[in-house]
């Protein structure tokens, strides 16, 4: 239990993917404007990326290992990054209509997130179990969420802002950011994973 | 002619106090620690904030000048002074010149400047500036000088010497580095519980003084001081320091409670590295800071608990700059959620 909580500080904080690993940086550049914006894709991104990370590890385990296919991992987890969206969306409007209408705008979006094939690549790189594999997802989408919604509220100030004109826009977000993953840097040594 | 308009929307109530006139009492009320400091650790102090305020003032003024914008109100107003006063005191004693001025010109232009300067920073230009300073140049940033005290053996140089270091890179013959640092208490204990040392076997060790170190102590009880002055002439509000510091002492306080030997004491923890004037003169930072009441305590105990985290578990001896920045990118979201409701509205 005590090794699944470091998990999930390691993957939320200590190496956040958007911070201090630089993944997902386009959904995070898109959705920064508004802090709702940001929720939603938090929320989307979350629950594709710990099935994505699920199903990666089924793939690998019980396909790429038997048959020692194992250099068509990257073309299989992305087949499976895609396969576990359509899943989600579809489990999501079957079961819960509300849900779906708060979330389906940012579902397909999630496709562009680098952050699932990096979270199903790391977990395969570290041998993780099952258990640890669908922890270490939430904890990175756990570490999203947070990202997005400090860059989301910093943004709302930002746009009110009296910035230089050559850093209106992604710039001055680009700039933020960086001060943000510099502060993230005081996480380092919490957990080493 | 100027034509005052005074009639605005409730509350009536006015104070006739300009930014300046805040900017100089902090500026103040940070003079007996700054004496103090110099007195047990030399010239250091002095010439790393007289280069890092002409740094400031001249970054201030070339920004606004390229942007067409008038300097005269900008330069005036102090801010600059106070950004560079703080991360002089977050510096090292004994540093090259070029540390003070890269951390002065990423503080004043990219932190402070590039968001459309003094009232528009999301961040502490000064803490930007430190860490950016921490993280690249690491070696240069973690040599301190020991105390100057009866019976630690210390070395200091004079005025000149110091100088000569700090443009030159010279030190006076026989003289190296390692030879005039010493680890600091917060890297002792650090390092020492690591290693499975029992705290009050470090805290004997002839650094350490009543709570934290020998030197530093002082200067805390003085940064302290100064922090009363704000707060009785109403510069700064009581939630931010009072937070920071309970939200230090609660965690350690329990630690220590539990585990006397593997947690340092909440008297240490409250009076070394930069808790002092991290509470009174660096998270009440109006801009940066959150600006609702309870906005402020939430604020505030964040920056102690992340304090108190990152000593305790993580990487760094002292954590006050890495929470102060972490909190003000909270800043937005707690102030959007502890808004005060509309008088009248439910």
């Amino acid at each position: 239990m005590g090794e699944l909580l470091l998990i999930v500080l390691a993957a939320a904080l200590v190496n956040n993917f958007v911070l201090v690993q630089f993944l997902g940086l386009c959904p995070f550049m898109r959705a920064s404007r508004r802090l709702e914006g940001a929720i939603g894709m938090a929320l989307a991104t979350g629950l594709v990326l710990t099935t994505a990370s699920g199903l990666c590890f089924l793939v690998e385990r019980f396909v790429l290992q038997r048959f020692e296919l194992q250099y068509l991992r990257i073309l299989a987890f992305v087949a499976m990054v895609g396969a576990s969206i359509l899943l989600t969306n579809a489990l999501v409007r079957r079961f819960s209509p509300l849900l779906h209408r708060v979330l389906g705008l940012y579902l397909p979006l999630v496709a562009s997130n680098c952050a699932l094939l990096g979270v199903a690549l790391l977990n395969s790189a570290a041998s993780r179990s099952f258990v640890a594999a669908l922890f270490y997802g939430a904890g990175a989408s756990l570490g999203f969420g947070i990202a997005l919604a400090l860059i989301a509220g910093l943004s709302e100030r930002i746009a009110r802002a009296d910035v230089p004109v050559p850093f209106r826009g992604a710039a001055i977000v680009f700039v933020t950011a960086g001060i943000l993953s510099l502060a993230f840097l005081g996480f380092a040594g919490f957990a080493r994973l | 002619m100027t034509t005052h308009f005074e009639v605005a929307p409730a509350p009536h109530a006015r104070a006739f106090v300009a930014v300046p006139v805040f900017m100089r009492r902090v500026l103040y009320a940070l003079v007996p620690a700054a004496l103090t400091y110099t007195w047990f650790f030399g010239w250091g102090l002095a010439i790393n904030f007289a280069i890092a305020a002409l740094t400031a003032l001249l970054c201030e003024g070339a920004v606004l000048r390229l942007r067409g914008r008038g300097t005269r109100v900008a330069l005036n107003d102090g801010s600059a002074l106070i950004t560079a006063a703080l991360l002089s005191f977050a510096l090292p004693p004994l540093v090259p010149a070029w540390i003070p001025i890269i951390g002065t010109a990423v503080a004043i232009v990219i932190a402070k400047q590039l968001f459309g300067g003094l009232g528009k920073n999301l961040f502490n230009p000064a803490m930007v500036g430190y860490v950016f300073l921490l993280l690249s140049f690491p070696v240069e940033m973690t040599q301190w000088i020991p105390p100057r005290m009866g019976d630690i053996d210390y070395m200091h140089l004079s005025f000149v010497g110091q100088l000569e270091y700090s443009f030159l890179g010279r030190l006076p013959s026989g003289l190296d580095v390692d030879t005039l640092t010493r680890a600091t208490p917060l890297d002792i204990v650090k390092e020492g519980l690591r290693s499975a040392r029992s705290f009050d076997e470090l805290r004997g060790g002839s650094l350490f003084g009543d709570f934290g170190g020998r030197g530093w102590e002082w200067v805390a009880n003085l940064v302290a001081l100064g922090g009363l002055y704000l707060l009785f002439t109403g510069t700064i509000r009581w939630q931010i320091p009072f937070a920071v510091l309970s939200a230090l002492l609660l965690p350690a306080t329990l630690f220590y409670a539990i585990d006397p030997h593997h947690y340092a004491a909440p008297g240490f923890h409250l009076f070394s590295g930069a808790s002092m004037l991290g509470a009174f003169f660096i998270a009440t930072d109006p801009v940066s800071a959150s600006t609702t009441n309870w906005g402020r305590i939430i604020y505030g105990a964040g920056i102690g608990f992340l304090t108190y985290a990152i000593r305790t578990w993580g990487g760094y001896p002292d954590g006050i700059a890495f929470s102060v920045l972490l909190m003000n990118a909270a800043v937005p979201l707690i102030d959007r959620y502890t808004r005060p409701r509309i008088y009248g509205r439910a």
